[in-house]
């Protein structure tokens, strides 16, 4: 594996991890429907985990990848809750287009 | 270390009580059991101590605002019993989320390790997201969970993202190895980046100028104890944590080492000031009193950063600081929950007259209110007096100048809400007197006005 991330050079898994992240941030702020924000959010943090298991070879130490794990299972409770928000939104208003949240304001 | 256990246990048994159909009794015992976590608190002080190959470190710092995060918690979860009396079958859950939300925030200051730290904001944050969404028939709840959701979450990745690349510069996550090699010369650029990207991440959780945006929304909308415990406990919980990591990195020195202290420092200014005069003004034209202490609140975050320019020295003063704006918000907003109860807004007129139907609730308001404002006597005023002497000893006069000027303005707005509780007609009947609102709110403005006569008490905790 050192062999591989050598030949290839940690700089481009970081260029890659933040071209990732970057697509996961313009998709939560441009996109209008929800459970693409949500995907986009899951990409952010996907990117992230790639950039752990990089780091944790180029390092040769296990804590990242152990790392990967807790932030896996982080970003499933946190989904789960947020469709759990969804549901409730569609329940109220029919449609899960971020574009009927502006009732508060002032 | 056994704080956090006892903690989690109480919030396992919360959910006991739901399946012994002990639902009454739930609230009692949760307060007992959290002032037990307490006394449990109070032993652990002074013993530093960490567990679990560092996992978890014990330090004064992480007990004193431990025990602030507990007797919060008291508080609010004395204050559910009235709050979710319509809610009668479903008032362990809320009470149990409350609790699992303090194991996240004990996490969050105690965290010896930056994978402990990530957990226990998303515990406190995921707990967050259900509470400020929890009034599901309610389309504005809904709107402020879902904001609250996608804020927070985007917030999490950045900070994910910048504890990756930390560990990219390190090889390590535990906060001591760091703090040794955030002192060698050459550090690659991911360090620094990774820095600016998880305080940036902290400045959305503290909701600071210009990553504020979320935080009036979202406190309008969510139900009235959730906002409660937005702007006093989460608020406290997340600047003691960027406190943290900044002084538990070794930040500051390592950025003295490559010269970047000095744009450290001027960022944190700018930041500073721009959430003081952003709140203080936006505050000004409000109408909602919720929405209206939203702003407060980010004025306030503001105030505490100042905190962040002298880290060596003000641990003590960030404590008394919030611990005095904390309790105030607290004994404020169980008299908006009395006030409100009946209400599907929070609207100033609905405070009319309060001083002639309720005047004492009236009078705890006043006094909430002033401390926040700074007014002498209580302990508000003395937080600020003591934030700014460190201040203007490390030299930041023009700041301090700009925060005094922005104190008076504040001033504008509270007393906006007293006349209107003093000097207007009542426009409605207010009847019953809960029992645990009344509490509540006497003996949060106490321990306020106490901790305002004898500031010594908290200030020299940390010395």
């Amino acid at each position: 594996m050192g062999n591989i991330l050598n030949q290839i050079g940690i700089e481009n898994y970081i260029f890659l991890s933040v071209v990732l992240f970057c697509i996961g941030i313009f998709g939560v702020l441009y996109r209008r429907n929800a459970i693409i924000v949500f995907m986009s959010i899951e990409i952010m943090l996907n990117a992230v985990n790639l950039l752990f298991v990089a780091f944790s070879t180029y390092h040769q130490d296990a804590q990242g990848q152990v790392f990967v794990f807790f932030s896996m299972a982080v970003a499933a409770a946190e989904v789960a809750v947020g469709l759990a928000i969804l549901v409730s939104i569609f329940r109220n208003i029919g449609s899960i287009s971020i574009d009927n949240l502006k009732n508060l304001k002032g | 270390m056994n704080t956090l256990i006892a903690i989690t246990g109480l919030g396992i048994f919360c959910l006991l009580f739901e399946i012994l159909n002990l639902r009454k009794a739930i609230v009692p015992i949760t307060i007992l059991g959290l002032l037990g976590v307490l006394a449990l608190n109070y032993c652990e002080f002074g013993a530093e101590q960490s567990y679990y190959n560092n996992m978890i470190a014990v330090s004064k710092f992480s007990t004193a605002f431990s025990s602030l995060f507990i007797v919060l918690t008291i508080f609010l979860v004395a204050l559910s019993h009235n709050f979710y009396h319509n809610h009668p079958t479903k008032i362990s859950d809320y009470v149990a989320i409350k609790v699992f939300l303090l194991a996240g925030a004990v996490a969050m200051v105690s965290f010896g390790n930056l994978a402990m730290f990530f957990l226990g904001i998303e515990i406190l944050s995921i707990a967050l997201y259900v509470l400020a969404a929890s009034d599901r028939l309610n389309i504005k709840s809904n709107e402020a969970g879902m904001k609250y959701f996608l804020m927070g979450s985007f917030a999490s990745g950045i900070i994910l993202f910048g504890i990756c690349l930390i560990y990219g510069a390190m090889g390590t996550f535990d906060i001591s190895e760091i703090h040794e090699s955030a002192l060698s010369a050459e550090l690659p650029i991911w360090f620094p980046i990774g820095l600016i990207l998880m305080i940036i991440g902290m400045l959305f959780k503290v909701a600071a100028v210009p990553f504020h945006f979320w935080a009036p929304d979202v406190y309008e909308g969510s139900p009235a104890l959730t906002t409660a415990l937005m702007s006093t406990l989460a608020k406290v919980v997340a600047i003691a944590t960027l406190f943290k990591l900044i002084s538990g990195m070794n930040v500051i020195a390592s950025l003295d080492n490559q010269d970047l202290l000095h744009t450290f420092e001027v960022i944190v200014v700018i930041i500073s000031i721009a959430s003081m005069s952003v709140g203080n003004i936006m505050a000004l034209r409000q109408v909602n009193v919720k929405r209206m202490l939203a702003f407060s609140g980010i004025s306030h975050a503001g105030f505490m950063l100042m905190a962040l320019l002298t880290v060596s020295a003000s641990a003590g003063v960030l404590l008394y600081y919030t611990t005095a704006y904390a309790l105030a918000g607290i004994a404020a907003f169980s008299v908006i929950l009395y006030v409100c109860r009946d209400h599907d807004n929070e609207d100033i007129t609905n405070f009319h007259g309060l001083g002639k139907t309720n005047p004492l609730l009236a009078a705890i308001l006043t006094a909430s209110l002033l401390s926040m404002a700074g007014i002498p006597i209580f302990s508000g005023f003395f937080a600020k007096l003591f934030l700014f002497d460190q201040t203007i000893q490390a030299g930041y006069i023009g700041l301090v100048i700009v925060a005094v000027i922005n104190s008076i303005i504040s001033v504008g707005y509270y007393f906006k809400l007293i006349i209107a509780m003093y000097s207007k007609e009542p426009n409605q009947e207010r009847t019953g007197k809960p029992f645990l609102i009344y509490a509540t709110a006497v003996v949060s403005i106490a321990l306020n006005i106490a901790l305002g006569l004898f500031p010594s008490l908290v200030l020299d905790l940390l010395k």
